[in-house]
């Protein structure tokens, strides 16, 4: 079981990343499925820049223990998380997940609750500049709902 | 004296992410000790608390020269 979690304050590639998980994966035999996901800034109404910060103390240990809880949930092989911090623009790759398992299912849904947790529940801020100012950006119910599928 | 981090738009309101103020007994006392204005924003129910980089309750104690961090609902997709 591989868990591979960072926070990073420069651009990342996710395709090398993803790369590199998939070559680890292989190596140690070969996950019967993988699945990633990428979130990238959108360019949605008039978004020059996306700031996300975090608190050092809390947030990558966060990060840690969802990827634990989502490796005792799903029989995986590996998980990655690679999350972007500081100023992005349009375009960008804020977020990148890939969980790797014997089976799809596994992989799908590990992939799925990390991105719920990380969206919604990562000790993350985040506000956006529209037109020159900074907004931040408050929580949605629909993070509440979307935490809500996992409660158990 | 406590070093105190503001996360997200508390930042805004304390007007740093940071500031040093003297000792204080528990985080409530803490917010009692600022403001009124920020300790409003603090005082929110949505607000959590972290003393020495641990999550913890606004009746939690402060050990003298702690760091507490404020952090308020974390922001969405």
């Amino acid at each position: 079981m591989v868990l591979d979690i960072r926070l990073t304050a420069t651009a990342f590639d996710p395709g090398h990343e993803l790369g590199a998980f998939m070559a680890v994966q292989s190596d140690a035999g070969g996950a019967g499925g993988i699945v990633s996901f990428t979130g990238g800034v959108r360019a949605d109404h008039g978004v020059e820049a996306l700031e996300l910060t975090h608190y050092a103390p809390l947030t990558l240990p966060g990060m840690e223990a969802l990827g634990a809880e989502a490796a005792t949930r799903w029989a995986l092989s590996g998980l990655l998380i690679v999350h972007r911090v500081g100023e992005l623009r349009p375009g960008d790759p804020i977020v990148l997940v890939a969980a790797a398992a014997r089976h799809r299912r596994a992989a799908f849904e590990a992939a799925d609750f990390t991105m719920d947790h990380l969206k919604s529940a990562a000790w993350l801020w985040k506000r956006e500049r529209v037109g020159g100012v900074w907004r931040w950006i408050e929580p949605r119910d629909a993070d509440h709902a979307d935490l809500a599928r996992w409660a158990r | 004296m406590l070093r105190l981090v503001f996360l997200g738009r508390l930042g805004d309101i304390a007007g740093a992410g940071e500031r040093t103020v003297a000792d204080a007994p528990t985080v409530a006392a803490l917010i009692g000790s600022l403001e009124p204005g920020l300790a409003a924003a603090l005082a929110d129910p949505r607000v959590r608390y972290a003393v020495n980089g641990l999550v913890c309750a606004r009746g939690a104690a402060v050990p003298a020269g702690a760091e507490v961090a404020f952090l308020p609902a974390v922001s969405g997709g």
